[in-house]
């Protein structure tokens, strides 16, 4: 397949999956990393973590009460990002 | 391939679809609206003096007004679930936009000489990073803290009381804005939307998962049945969502109430959920705030930069009241959170009437 194909034909059929093409991930100011996309997140022990959205946000100021997910304690422990 | 996987076999019911039982008048306009929606009359006369000659009470408020707040709830939900024996005609009809109309000019009118916000400036990350220190600036007091540390069981009712008018429709009144925006930030709008109404599972709608809460703390989880209970203060935000969504002229101020809306949520909820759990609730009540924790971490910042954000960048004309419909957000918040707050620590109930 070329680069050409993706998200075009392939994608009419009613069961191509969702979310093709490259996981995106942003850095939000001072926030979390927001990722969009075909995402499959393992933890440290190797087993995955469910992952129950299509958008995510994972933290990383290290202060939140749900890793890895962000719970905004970004917003009151004074994290600033790096750059 | 995605490894989103929704829950289908477990988890809260989905909710059925019921009108609003009627809610009890508080006032001239409300039975005069009420007499004209039922049948009892056909002469709209009444209604339309009643609404003339509305005065505001004591505190000099609108949004403390019951007669007119429990009217616009009546006439609001007539775009939403209707209203238990009502013909679902007087949705559009001539009448009751006319008094409806005059009604919200006042509550704008208020809230314009009320409210003031900053300027949005001119990117979205200018945008974003204004609403965000919005939000942070906030100083009204914290009924999610009061949950967390000293509120009892009685109080958590009334808590799940108050924000059932909202809760059980959550969402709907935001979604008024999505034929109203185009590109980006009609993406981004529905990205969030998609989430709030359970991204493919019934059950896991926020709705829903509030219904659920509401059911292990021994409520009655049926829509509206609670409208009664509650005073103008908390009619009003819902109301006031009703009005930015319902009117295509401000757009704008929709967007930024979602914005604020969700960037006041995670931290809360967190809250709350200790609270709960404190209380010794279990999942069943504790999962709708624990799932807000997560999802409005990611919503706020869809909702900063690429709705309000991207919104004010391709049209700048509405970042004034991108602002405003933000600081209205906090403000109907605030003042709701007094009230309450106010009648606890006077060791009163914060409801019209018992739950119970």
């Amino acid at each position: 397949m070329t680069g050409a194909d993706e998200g075009t034909h392939a994608d009419a059929g009613t069961d191509a999956p969702r979310g093709r093409g490259p996981v995106r991930v942003t850095p939000c100011p001072d926030g979390p990393l927001l990722v969009r996309g075909p995402l499959e997140l393992v933890g440290p022990d190797g087993v995955p973590v469910p992952v129950r959205r299509r958008t995510v946000a994972l933290c990383r100021c290290g202060g939140t009460a749900t890793p890895p997910w962000c719970d905004g304690t970004h917003k009151v422990n004074g994290f600033r990002a790096p750059g | 391939m995605t490894t989103a996987t929704p829950s289908r076999t477990t988890g809260p019911a989905p909710l059925q679809a019921s009108p609003m039982p009627l809610p009890t008048p508080r006032g001239r306009i409300g039975e005069a609206l009420l007499r004209l929606l039922t049948g009892a009359t056909l002469d709209p006369a009444p209604l339309h003096a009643a609404v003339a000659a509305a005065v505001p009470g004591p505190t000099r408020s609108w949004l403390d007004h019951d007669d007119l707040q429990i009217a616009l709830t009546c006439m609001y939900e007539l775009h939403h679930q209707g209203l238990e024996g009502v013909d679902d005609d007087w949705e559009w009809h001539p009448d009751v936009l006319v008094a409806r109309s005059l009604l919200e000019r006042r509550v704008e009118a208020e809230l314009r000489d009320r409210v003031t916000a900053p300027a949005p400036g001119a990117t979205a990350a200018d945008v974003a990073a204004t609403l965000f220190a919005t939000a942070a600036a906030d100083d009204a007091p914290s009924v999610s803290r009061h949950l967390a540390r000293r509120a009892t069981q009685p109080q958590v009712e009334e808590l799940l009381v108050h924000r059932s008018v909202y809760q059980l429709k959550e969402a709907d009144p935001h979604t008024w804005a999505v034929p109203r925006l185009t590109g980006a930030p009609k993406v981004a709008l529905v990205e969030i939307q998609s989430d709030e109404y359970g991204a493919g599972d019934p059950a896991r709608q926020h709705a829903a998962l509030f219904a659920a809460a509401m059911r292990g703390v021994g409520l009655d989880d049926t829509y509206g049945r609670y409208v009664d209970h509650v005073p103008a203060i908390t009619l009003a935000h819902p109301n006031v969502m009703a009005m930015l969504g319902l009117n295509r002229r401000l757009r704008g101020a929709i967007v930024g109430h979602l914005a604020a809306f969700e960037m006041t949520s995670s931290v809360p909820n967190r809250l709350y959920g200790n609270g709960l759990r404190r209380l010794g609730f279990g999942d069943d009540v504790t999962e709708y705030f624990d799932e807000h924790v997560e999802a409005d971490a990611v919503h706020e910042q869809i909702a900063a930069r690429d709705m309000a954000g991207r919104l004010v960048e391709q049209q700048p004309a509405l970042g004034p009241d991108v602002m405003w419909g933000a600081a209205v957000c906090l403000a109907l918040d605030g003042w709701w959170a007094r009230h309450v707050l106010a009648a606890w620590e006077a060791g009163a109930s914060s409801l019209r009437r018992p739950v119970r």
